[in-house]
């Protein structure tokens, strides 16, 4: 058996059907499992976290295996493959993974070898002088980013995800090696609100986001999409039926009816919608998955728009810091974002990040109502003095 | 399995590296090799260096591909605005899915990604490679692609990153014939299922989480390569919980472990704790001094359900009032287990936002067991399909659907008695539907009768 190196291997165009293999789904995971994985299957006692990004779980039988957890950009080239397939090799006995959040993993059987493998780790560096293999990502810290494609591979992002990702990670470095906040802190980023990944349930959530409606190309809109469904797609009825003026089949959009979502672009390449200064990022926050103490929650918008300053993002940076240091300071231990900001009331959430409020993070879509307060329980601040003044309840 | 010698693929020296441009500015990318976190710009640079140094006749697609990637991303940096053409279908024959297309709307410029297709690789269950797998992925996709990876894509595969049109069957006949290795899903269909690390090395996995999910994977291979749903399907399966795979949030159908008998206690390891020799939750807060260790403070009061208790140096838990949110034993994982008495949870629903707004999973099945060869989880979810594949819409998700019937027509459909767990609270408004069967007279009156006692 060998790689081919025909142009088309052993696939004949004239015969696509011959020899076709189907249907094999993937490799079975047993044969990927070093030794001590296999021997102490479902055998696990405890674990332990030795130290940032390093990890030991002993087994019933006595058997450990250590882990040492590295950031990777997830992107990555062969040449990178090779590199982490070379360190597997000479330290690991040619075994490694990846984690749900696209760290890589390198598990060895002995302290010995834990040693001489985290030296080598630390020593890689890229020749801008970025680390290739950080170790970290493990306890109570910013773990790594899961995100998109955004320009590198998508057709619909309203602003780019490894770049984004890239200078947040540069900003939350130390956090990525330390276990100093009240809890872990999931940051996340999707390129558009279709939110692939895990926008809508972490702790922190960038989203690219859109504010202009599509531009219609009626010219070529009925050949090349089918109306109806552009029409379907739209979350709050903005799209119908139209004709152009010679007699075409076009739709109109009602543009104080549209919120940008892009839905219609998806299904109509004829309504495209990107737009350099109109597109840019919001921020979510206080959504979690795990079902630790609270209920899962989703994030909330708590920044409505930050410019899409590339490459490095000041403004987002800037922001997911001020959450996360307000975090970090005001929460208990155990507690996720989300369950400090409902703790303390959103209102102070608001105060103690000095991230301002406006009428865009107010829910107005279908069951909005559950989100306003309905009650008189609510704490003093500036804002709230405003309100007011502004209706005339004091000087 | 290799195609490139070492000699070919160390083409290059460090000082090569840290001297090498490509062929177009890219100054803003070049700002992204700064900074601590691994530069995707430092890597891609690598990368195209290597393919610049191949000879001719070691690569199918054009060596500039890595270079007019970035190229390209400068650009759309540039005019704030992504450079690829809406769409793309391409793919493999006997399969509707797996590959996703993307054409450049620059291709003058940059004329090797003017075919950008991305290949999805089901990965292996939890991601566990060995070098002899990965190397001969990478020695394949440099040959017959660009060499750019994602490792992985968000719901789980291996993703190759940009070839061109003609070389997807060749690409897919070297997968299936000499890796032994299927493509994974796109489209509607059942994409790629995926699980968190289980019984692999997690002390807390409630059932084999890799097995259910290659057993699921194999079963339903034809539903996975060939679009037959109104829309996309996703599996995820985690082993107790804490959800580290998302499968909440992140799948339309969630496996989530759990237990239905009591927590395990080791007494001595809860006064190990007490005393200092255990750290808890595994030392996850080192890195700041948050005092000694307090039970009452980090365990009993923080529980939600409020049912632990220490006194007289035993603690207790009374377990008919635990709702397993995994808090005690995360703190005190060398003291408390979950129970022997495992099995999942089946929670369905779970969306992002588009088109009727987000949604979590909702809690369906409380429990079930959930052993090979998982017969009774494999009629669940041909019930489910069954459903949704006769009554979902053009493009509606499991979750919109269950929206749009309503849970209780949903439950009789499923024929599940409706129980308090499915929902947070019971209904609020009284708009209660009646079914005429169950409402003695029926429906059928007639209004003469009723004047006979109630003059108009």
């Amino acid at each position: 058996m060998a790689l081919s190196l025909e142009r088309l291997g052993k696939y004949d165009p004239k015969d696509p059907q011959k020899n076709r293999l189907t249907d094999l789904g993937p490799r079975h995971f047993w044969q990927y499992f070093p030794p001590v994985i296999q021997n102490n299957y479902g055998k696990w006692a405890y674990h332990d976290v030795l130290e940032p990004g390093v990890l030991v779980h002993v087994s019933e039988t006595g058997e450990k295996v250590f882990t040492v957890r590295c950031g990777a950009a997830r992107f990555m080239t062969v040449q990178h493959v090779r590199e982490i397939c070379e360190i597997a090799d000479k330290y690991c006995d040619g075994y490694v993974r990846f984690t749900t959040r696209n760290n890589i993993e390198f598990l060895v059987d002995s302290e010995a070898k834990l040693d001489a493998l985290k030296k080598d780790l630390q020593g890689r560096k890229f020749p801008g002088g970025s680390f290739k293999f950080p170790i970290g990502g493990t306890g109570a810290g910013v773990t790594n980013i899961v995100h998109t494609q955004g320009y590198i591979h998508c057709h619909t992002p309203a602003t780019d995800a490894s770049s984004m990702v890239k200078s947040i990670a540069d900003a939350l470095f130390e956090e990525f090696q330390g276990m100093n906040l009240p809890a872990k802190v999931r940051v996340s980023m999707a390129c558009c609100l279709n939110m692939c990944g895990a926008v809508h349930c972490s702790d922190i959530a960038l989203l690219g986001y859109h504010r202009k409606p599509p531009i219609i190309d009626h010219e070529v809109i009925d050949k090349v999409c089918e109306i109806p469904l552009a029409i379907a797609a739209c979350p709050l009825g903005a799209i119908s039926p139209d004709k152009t003026p010679e007699g075409g089949k076009t739709v109109k959009i009602k543009q104080d009816r549209c919120m940008f979502c892009g839905n219609c672009y998806t299904m109509c390449q004829a309504l495209p919608l990107s737009d350099k200064e109109g597109d840019g990022v919001t921020i979510l926050a206080g959504g979690k998955i795990s079902n630790r103490i609270s209920m899962p929650k989703f994030s909330k918008v708590v920044v409505p728009w930050l410019p899409n300053n590339f490459p490095r993002f000041p403004e987002v940076v800037e922001n997911v810091k001020k959450i996360l240091n307000a975090y970090a300071q005001g929460a208990n231990k155990y507690e996720r974002l989300g369950d400090w900001a409902e703790r303390i009331g959103w209102e102070k959430f608001f105060e103690k990040t000095g991230l301002e409020f406006t009428e865009h993070l107010i829910d107005d879509y279908r069951l909005a109502y559950d989100t306003w307060r309905t009650s008189t329980q609510f704490k003093y601040t500036d804002a709230a003095w405003n309100v007011s003044k502004a209706a005339g309840g004091i000087d | 399995m290799r195609i490139y010698s070492d000699e070919e693929l160390n083409n290059y020296t460090e000082e090569e590296l840290k001297n090498f441009k490509i062929k177009h500015d890219i100054p803003d990318l070049e700002e992204l090799e700064k900074g601590p976190w691994p530069s995707f710009v430092s890597d891609a640079k690598q990368g195209a260096l290597h393919r610049r140094k191949l000879a001719d006749d070691r690569m199918l697609i054009d060596r500039d591909v890595i270079e007019d990637m970035l190229g390209q991303l400068q650009v759309s940096f540039d005019d704030g605005e992504t450079h690829w053409k809406h769409g793309g279908i391409v793919g493999v024959f006997g399969y509707g899915g797996g590959v996703i297309g993307r054409y450049s709307d620059l291709p003058e410029k940059y004329p090797s990604i003017a075919h950008f297709h991305t290949v999805r690789v089901n990965q292996p269950a939890s991601k566990f490679y060995n070098s002899d797998f990965l190397r001969t992925v990478c020695d394949m996709w440099e040959y017959r692609g660009s060499g750019m990876m994602n490792l992985h894509g968000s719901t789980g595969d291996l993703v190759l990153l940009g070839t061109t049109t003609e070389q997807l069957e060749p690409i897919f006949f070297e997968l299936t014939h000499e890796l032994g290795q299927d493509i994974g899903g796109s489209g509607s269909n059942l994409r790629t299922p995926s699980c968190c690390i289980g019984k692999a090395r997690c002390e807390f996995a409630c059932y084999d989480t890799q097995d259910l999910c290659y057993e699921l994977t194999q079963y339903y291979q034809d539903e996975l390569h060939r679009p037959a749903f109104p829309y996309k399907f996703k599996f995820k399966f985690d082993g107790c919980p804490n959800g580290c795979v998302a499968s909440i949030a992140r799948s339309d159908m969630s496996f989530i472990g759990t237990w239905r008998d009591d927590i395990r206690i080791d007494q001595d390891a809860v006064k190990g704790y007490i005393a200092g020799d255990f750290i808890p939750n595994a030392g996850a807060h080192a890195g700041r001094d948050w005092g000694k260790f307090d039970l009452q403070k980090e365990v009993l009061d923080l529980c939600p359900s409020k049912c632990m208790k220490y006194e007289d140096g035993v603690l207790t838990i009374d377990n008919a009032e635990c709702v397993r949110c995994m808090h005690c034993i995360n703190t005190m994982p060398r003291a408390l287990k979950p129970g022997t008495d495992t099995g999942v949870s089946i929670l369905l629903g779970a969306k992002a936002p588009i088109l009727e707004g987000a949604q979590m999973a909702t809690l369906i099945v409380p429990f079930m067991k959930a052993e090979a060869p998982y017969d009774n989880i494999k009629e669940f979810i041909e019930k489910v399909w069954e459903f949704w594949m006769e009554e979902g819409k053009n493009r509606e998700r499991l979750g919109e659907l269950m929206q749009r019937f309503g849970l209780p027509k949903f439950l009789e459909i499923m024929e599940l008695p409706p129980a308090p767990h499915m929902v947070k609270t019971p209904r609020e408004n009284p708009y209660v539907l009646w079914k005429e069967e169950d409402v003695p007279g029926g429906w059928t009156r007639d209004i003469k009768e009723y004047r006979t006692r109630h003059k108009r």
